[in-house]
C-alpha cells in the first residue's frame, strides 16, 4: 500500500511541476495515477488532502489559484524556480567544511535537518566525504528535554510557557517567554526571548527549565525582532567579574597535585610535624577558589590572603556540620 | 504518513537529479551516499520508473538503464535538480557552518566562508533563524602552545609524550599517546588517543595537558582503537565505577548541572537528591568538601564518614593556622 502512494506521490510531483495551468482536484483525479483507487468523492478528497499535506511536509511550495475568474475551484501547480534548489558547486575544502558541519549536530532535532541538506547537495551534484575526519571534530548536543519543544516554538513562533528553577534565591515559577531563539554557548543551551510577565528580554538556562516546555496559543504570533544578535544577550549574562588575587599556601608534600600544577614553590615549612611545601598560587575567582582548595582537606593550608584562609575555613564548618548531621543519624 | 515513508520521498525526489550528476555510478556508491542498502535503492529505482509525466506512455516515464552495476538516466521527466532547503535544514546546515566560521582554528575559516556563501546563495529564501551556536570553550583554555602541538601532531599523524593532569585521582603522570583526534565538545576541547600505558582509547583534556612533546615516531592507534562515541555525553558507565547518593542544597545544585549525574529526585526547599558515578572515593571526598555542607554524602555510609573525618581534620588544621 505504501509503495502505491510513494509512487502516486512523486507522479503529483512531476504532474504539478510540468503543467503551467493550476490543475483543479477533479482534474488530478483524473490525471494522476493511483487516485482513481478512490472509491468515492469523499474518500479522493481524503486522500488528496493527506497528499497535499504531506508535499508542504517536505518543503514543496504548492501553489494555489485559478486560471480564469470563471473557475469554479482553486487548482493547483508547483513552479519550478520555487521548487529548484539553485546551483552549487563546492571545492573539495569547501565540501570538507560542510562535511563537518553536517556532522556538528549530535541531536535528535537537528542531525536529520542537517542530513536532509547534504541529501539535497549531493542531488545537486556536489560531492561530500564523510568518511575522512578531521582534525578537530567539534560536537554540539541537545540532551536537555526542553530543546525540542522550544526548538518547534521558536521556528513556528510559538509563546512557551515552562517552569524555570531560579539559583538564587531559589524558587520555581512559571515563565511565560516569546521564543526568539535557542542559543549554544560555553557547552550550554539557553533560551533567549521577550519573558510577558517581566516585560523584559531574559536569557533561560535550558538545564533549570524543570518538567518541560509547552507551546501555548496559536502559532506565528512571536515576531523576534530582525537583526538582534542573540550571542549577545547570553555572553552579557554569563561573565563574571574576574578579582585575581594571589595566595599563598601551604601544601603537605607530595599532596594536592592540582593546585601544584598551577602554583610555583616559594620554600618549605613543617606544621604539625608534617613536611610541605610553600606554595605561591594564582587565583582568578578567589570565591570558587575557596572551594576548591578546601576539597584539599588537612593537606592544604590557607597562610594567606586573610579573606581566603576565612573563607576555607568556613566551608570547612559547613562541611562538618552537614556531615556530623548524616553520620551521626 | 511515518517517517521512514516520508525520508522515502524525500529519497525519491533527490535520486533522479543525483543520478544525473554522476552517469554510469556504481549501485553500491549511490546506496552508501543515501544511507541505504543496494536492495532499498533497486527497489527504489525500480518505483522511479513507474513515475512520469501525465500520459504516461512509454515515452513519458522516468528512463534509467542500468549495466552491469552502473546507473544511467535516460529520461528524467522534468526532475533535473534537487528540492529547495527547508527552513529546518538551511537552519541546521547554516547555524553548524556559521559556529565553524566564527571559532578560530577550527577548521580552514576561508574555505567554510566560502561554503557557506555558497550555501546561503543556494538555498534562496530558506533564511536560518532562531538558532545560534558558540564552539567557544567554557574555561580558560588550554595554552596555545598545547593546543598547536596537539593540532601539529595529529595533522601528521605522530604520537606525543605528554604531562597529564587526572583530576578525579589529583595526580600527575607522564605518558606515550597515540593521537587520533581532537574533539571539541561541550565546551571544551580534548585531544583523543590511544594511551599505550592503559592500553585504550582516552579522552585528554587539552586545559590540563602540563607538558606535550611531539616525538618523531608516527601515531600508531591500533586498528580497534574504536573513535569514542559521544553521543551519549563522554561519561559512560565503566567497570570499576561505583554510585554515590548525594543531598544537595540549593547552592550546591551546579554540581547536578556540571557533572554527569544519573538521578535527580526533587525535595522540598529547592533541595535535591542525586545519585552520580565515581571511581575514587577521594574525588568525592574533595568536591563535597569544597561545598562547605551544600552537598552531603548521604551513601555508601563509608564515604559519608570520610567525608567527616577528613573534614574534621582539616577544621583542626585550618583552625590551628587561623589561631597561630
Amino acid at each position: 500500500m505504501s509503495i502505491v502512494r510513494a509512487e502516486r506521490l512523486v507522479n503529483l510531483v512531476l504532474c504539478l511541476l510540468s503543467t503551467r495551468q493550476y490543475l483543479s482536484a477533479e482534474r488530478v483525479r483524473t490525471i494522476v495515477p493511483g487516485y482513481t483507487d478512490a472509491a468515492t468523492p469523499e474518500a479522493f478528497y481524503r486522500m488528496f488532502e493527506r497528499d497535499k499535506a504531506e508535499l508542504r511536509d517536505l518543503g514543496i511550495p504548492l501553489e494555489t489559484g485559478r486560471n480564469t475568474a470563471f473557475d469554479q475551484a482553486e487548482g493547483y501547480r508547483i513552479a519550478r524556480r520555487d521548487y529548484e534548489l539553485g546551483d552549487i558547486d563546492l571545492e573539495p575544502d569547501e565540501a570538507a567544511a560542510v562535511a563537518l558541519a553536517v556532522r556538528l549536530w549530535d541531536s535528535p532535532e537537528l542531525t536529520g535537518a542537517a542530513e536532509g541538506a547534504l541529501l539535497k547537495l549531493r542531488a545537486a551534484g556536489v560531492d561530500v566525504d564523510q568518511s575522512t575526519p578531521a582534525v578537530i571534530e567539534p560536537r554540539v548536543r541537545t540532551s536537555e528535554p526542553a530543546f525540542a519543544p522550544l526548538l518547534a516554538a521558536v521556528q513556528t513562533g510559538s509563546v512557551v510557557r515552562f517552569d524555570y528553577r531560579k539559583p538564587a534565591p531559589v524558587e520555581v515559577l512559571t515563565r511565560t517567554v516569546e521564543p526568539w531563539g535557542v542559543v549554544s554557548w560555553r557547552g550550554r543551551w539557553y533560551l533567549v526571548g521577550h519573558d510577558r510577565d517581566r516585560e523584559a528580554v531574559r536569557c533561560f538556562r535550558l538545564s533549570r527549565i524543570v518538567g518541560t516546555a509547552r507551546a501555548v496559543g496559536r502559532p506565528g504570533v512571536v515576531q523576534p525582532p530582525g537583526e538582534v544578535d542573540l550571542m549577545q544577550f547570553v555572553r552579557g549574562s554569563g561573565d563574571e567579574p574576574v578579582t585575581g588575587t594571589t595566595a599563598l599556601l601551604w601544601v603537605a608534600r607530595g599532596q594536592a597535585q592540582g593546585l601544584r600544577r598551577r602554583a610555583k614553590v616559594v620554600g618549605t615549612r613543617t606544621v604539625d610535624g608534617v613536611a610541605g611545601d610553600l606554595l605561591e598560587i594564582e587565583l582568578r575567582l578567589p570565591e570558587s577558589a575557596a572551594g576548591w582548595i578546601a576539597g584539599f582537606g588537612a593537606d592544604v593550608a590557607v597562610l594567606e590572603p586573610e579573606v581566603l584562609r576565612k573563607a576555607v575555613y568556613e566551608r570547612l564548618l559547613g562541611a562538618v556540620a552537614a556531615a556530623r548531621k548524616v553520620v551521626n543519624g | 504518513m511515518s517517517t521512514a515513508a516520508t525520508e522515502r520521498l524525500a529519497r525519491l525526489l533527490a535520486l533522479v537529479p543525483y543520478l544525473i550528476a554522476r552517469p554510469g555510478i556504481r549501485v553500491d556508491e549511490a546506496a552508501a551516499d543515501f544511507g541505504v542498502s543496494p536492495r532499498q535503492l533497486r527497489r527504489d529505482l525500480e518505483l522511479l520508473w513507474m513515475c512520469g509525466l501525465p500520459g504516461y506512455g512509454p515515452g513519458d516515464l522516468i528512463d534509467l538503464s542500468f549495466e552491469g552495476e552502473t546507473i544511467t538516466v535516460g529520461f528524467d521527466a522534468g526532475m533535473r535538480r534537487p528540492l529547495r532547503l527547508t527552513g529546518a535544514e538551511a537552519t541546521a546546515l547554516v547555524v553548524a557552518l556559521r559556529a565553524l566560521a566564527e571559532t578560530p582554528g577550527v577548521a580552514d575559516a576561508d574555505a567554510v566562508q566560502r561554503a557557506l556563501a555558497k550555501v546561503e546563495a543556494a538555498g534562496g529564501e530558506a533564511r536560518p533563524a532562531g538558532v545560534v551556536v558558540g564552539l567557544a570553550t567554557r574555561e580558560p583554555e588550554a595554552t596555545p602552545e598545547v593546543r598547536s602541538a596537539v593540532t601539529q601532531a595529529v595533522q601528521g599523524r605522530r604520537a606525543v609524550h605528554i604531562r597529564y593532569y587526572t583530576a578525579s585521582r589529583d595526580e600527575i603522570t607522564e605518558r606515550t599517546v597515540d593521537p587520533m583526534r581532537v574533539l571539541l565538545v561541550e565546551g571544551r576541547s580534548y585531544l583523543e588517543a590511544w594511551c599505550r600505558s592503559a592500553q585504550g582509547v582516552r579522552l585528554f583534556r587539552l586545559d590540563r595537558i602540563d607538558a606535550i612533546e611531539v616525538l618523531d615516531e608516527p601515531a600508531a592507534p591500533p586498528p580497534y582503537a574504536e573513535p569514542t562515541d559521544v553521543s551519549e555525553g563522554l561519561f559512560r558507565p565503566q567497570e570499576g565505577h561505583r554510585n554515590v547518593e548525594l543531598v544537595l542544597e540549593p547552592d550546591g545544585r551546579w554540581i547536578a548541572e556540571y557533572y554527569a549525574v544519573e538521578r535527580v529526585t526533587e525535595l522540598d526547599g529547592g533541595r535535591c537528591r542525586i545519585t552520580m558515578r565515581y571511581t575514587d572515593p577521594d574525588w568525592v571526598v574533595r568536591l563535597v568538601l569544597g561545598t562547605g555542607g551544600q552537598a552531603v554524602v548521604l551513601s555508601p555510609p563509608e564515604l559519608a564518614e570520610r567525608v567527616l573525618h577528613r573534614a574534621q581534620d582539616a577544621l583542626r588544621r585550618a583552625g590551628d593556622q587561623l589561631d597561630g
